[in-house]
């Protein structure tokens, strides 16, 4: 583990910049959709990555664009993180012709396949097994893309969880497996459904090395992904890292736990703000022109998406078969 | 019934051709399961494929949903996996893979995402394996949208079109029979394909139309012989594949004998049966002169005893008397 200072000088403030900035914008992309989501713009359900934002974006952050990544139905975090469009995003959730998917995915389902998103799937643990099939392509092609999987704490009651970590343990894939430990699955705390107090033990009965860490702190994530991946990239095996977070959405209910959490864990984003300012790598009105640019950013996204059409009725036929 | 050639092979011979020759002829072709490498799979059908791909004919833990879905990773990222489940049974752990991520992954992604994978099944019955390894189980996957279902009934079937379905860009689902694996038939050595959606009328007749597939198919074949002597004329169609169905060729003989048999071994309610059921009542009301008849299996699980297992599936026997009745 080395010191934040030296992090920061290494990361240098380009990066650093870019990092903070793609917080931000994941923050302020899933306010807009709760936005538009209370105006019934946004169909369905709504599912946001609200504190999560460091999780994504220091993983992520690691890898090249050739990489591989995996997420779940809670998944917008991720794709902003791998330089997805917010325009194209936004139509998806409004489920216009423009989105990702051309309207058919929404909310849980974005995937902007030509970023490295291998599919977004939302049966809770359904994409681990999916994961290790990218993370086995690349071993059979002899390339060394590595492979990022992403989901939450509830996943690993899943058999998927336990099947996944054995075979990438088996093969020796390429494969990180992030755990983004929200404290809930939906209602029901993590305490509740596991005996374990560090869900990254798990990794113990598959012979392979798991890390819990502050996944509040994007440093900190960033940091131990990548030296996964390095792991990972040079053929030394699998890696379960769980950032222990909260998510704002599912916790509302219970006042008292988010609280807790906040008090806790604190805001990702406040956070490497104030670290950020205090090493004058920005100054506050830096953050201001980022924050304002970002928040110009989504209201284009709801421009572009109110402005599109609706996806022809010919296309609710098309892409059953290729 | 047409000639391919001279050279005879069995059944599970036929499989193992087209698995070796798509390995050979395509490096992103490999084979993924329980017990297929050095052992060669319970049946045996990918023995010796290990010696020659030693990289590509993988054998996993016992966790269906595990590389069900790393197979579909794997097709994802381009790749063209064929997996092995020992029993179609098994499919029962796997079957969010299956329904879930296979069949949808491409639609949700308005058609971004491709998935090249086949799951070979060993399914049927008649090797006193009980309930959980005797089942047939393709119609559930029929009902499924993003789901092509090929049924072979000869070696020659068995070849043709597990070759297409290794280069069809879809998830498909290849139930091979258990009790087929000996069968001997003709088949070219060379490769060749046969197209999905094409069944094929391998004995032509005037009176009844019998649309069958797998064992199945044969036992009817056998009906079919002692009829022909007492002046019955049956029109005999192999579907090959239940999805894509080749409705034409099933409308198109149905119009012209005016009664229709189904004789299928899977279970009778909401099964591929049904769906041949309705389509011809739909589309040939008209031209039928009796009630469409289904012979199939009860609906009740295969027994272990052998006097009760040989009860299940419908008889050569049961089959004429069925046909007999319309005419």
């Amino acid at each position: 583990m080395i010191t934040p200072e030296k992090l920061l000088e290494e990361l240098g403030k380009e990066k650093l910049i870019r990092i903070y900035s793609t917080m931000v914008r994941i923050r302020c992309f899933e306010e807009e959709c709760e936005k538009q989501f209370t105006v019934g713009k946004i169909h369905g359900m709504l599912h946001v990555c609200l504190g999560e934002e460091a999780i994504f974006t220091g993983a992520c952050e690691t890898l090249r664009k050739d990489d591989y990544t995996i997420g779940t139905h809670r998944n917008h975090g991720l794709i902003i993180a791998r330089g997805a469009d917010p325009r194209y995003m936004m139509s998806e959730m409004f489920g216009k012709k423009s989105g990702y998917n051309k309207g058919k995915g929404g909310d849980m389902h974005i995937t902007p396949h030509g970023l490295g998103v291998i599919c977004s799937t939302a049966i809770v643990g359904s994409g681990i097994p999916i994961a290790l099939g990218a993370a086995l392509s690349s071993k059979m092609k002899g390339t060394d893309r590595v492979t990022v999987c992403f989901f939450g704490d509830g996943a690993t009651n899943q058999g998927t969880f336990h099947e996944s970590l054995n075979l990438a343990s088996v093969y020796n894939l390429p494969i990180i497996f992030v755990i983004k430990n929200s404290q809930f699955a939906v209602s029901t705390p993590i305490t509740m459904t596991a005996k374990l107090k560090r869900l990254s033990k798990r990794a113990v009965s598959y012979d392979i090395l798991g890390i819990t860490v502050d996944g509040n702190d994007v440093l900190r994530v960033f940091e131990v992904v990548r030296e996964a991946v390095e792991r990972a990239r040079n053929t030394r095996g699998p890696t379960l890292i769980e950032c222990i977070s909260y998510n704002r959405q599912n916790p509302k209910k219970y006042d008292v736990e988010i609280r807790d959490w906040e008090k806790i864990y604190g805001d990702p984003i406040d956070k490497f703000e104030k670290r950020l300012l205090k090493s004058s790598i920005l100054t506050s009105s830096q953050v201001e022109e980022i924050k304002r640019s970002v928040v110009e950013e989504m209201e284009r996204a709801v421009r572009f998406a109110e402005e599109s059409p609706w996806p022809d009725v010919e296309e609710a036929f098309k892409d059953v078969f290729a | 019934m047409t000639s391919h050639g001279q050279r005879e092979i069995s059944f599970l011979e036929a499989i193992r051709e087209a698995l070796l020759q798509e390995m050979r002829k395509d490096g992103t072709v490999f084979l993924i399961g329980e017990d297929i490498g050095r052992f060669g799979g319970v049946f045996g059908v990918t023995k010796g494929l290990q010696k020659e791909f030693p990289d590509r004919v993988l054998e996993t833990p016992i966790s269906e949903s595990a590389f069900v879905g790393c197979a579909i990773g794997a097709a994802i990222a381009g790749m063209r996996p064929v997996v092995e489940l020992m029993f179609a049974d098994f499919v029962g752990v796997a079957m969010d893979q299956v329904i879930n991520q296979a069949a949808k992954l491409r639609y949700i992604s308005g058609g971004q995402i491709t998935i090249p994978l086949v799951i070979r099944m060993p399914f049927g019955v008649g090797m006193r394996f009980a309930a959980q390894h005797s089942q047939t189980l393709y119609s559930i996957f029929t009902h499924i949208p993003g789901l092509k279902v090929v049924v072979p009934s000869t070696p020659y079937d068995a070849k043709g079109l597990l070759i297409e379905a290794i280069r069809d860009n879809n998830p498909v689902l290849y139930f091979e029979h258990k009790m087929l694996y000996g069968l001997k038939g003709n088949a070219p050595e060379d490769e060749y394909i046969i197209p999905f959606g094409k069944a094929t009328v391998i004995e032509e007749g005037a009176d009844v139309t019998a649309v069958s597939c797998a064992l199945m198919l044969h036992r009817t074949m056998e009906a079919v012989k002692k009829l022909k002597k007492e002046r019955v004329s049956v029109e005999v169609i192999d579907l090959r594949t239940l999805v894509p169905m080749d409705k034409a060729t099933v409308l198109e003989s149905v119009r012209k004998t005016g009664r229709l048999v189904i004789i299928d071994e899977d279970t009778p309610r909401c099964s591929i049966a049904d769906y041949i059921a309705s389509f011809v009542a739909d589309e040939a009301f008209g031209y039928l002169d009796s009630p469409i008849k289904r012979i199939q299996p009860p609906s009740t699980p295969v027994s272990y005893s052998p006097v009760l297992e040989d009860l299940y599936l419908p008889t050569s026997e049961t089959i004429s008397k069925v046909i007999k009745s319309l005419c």
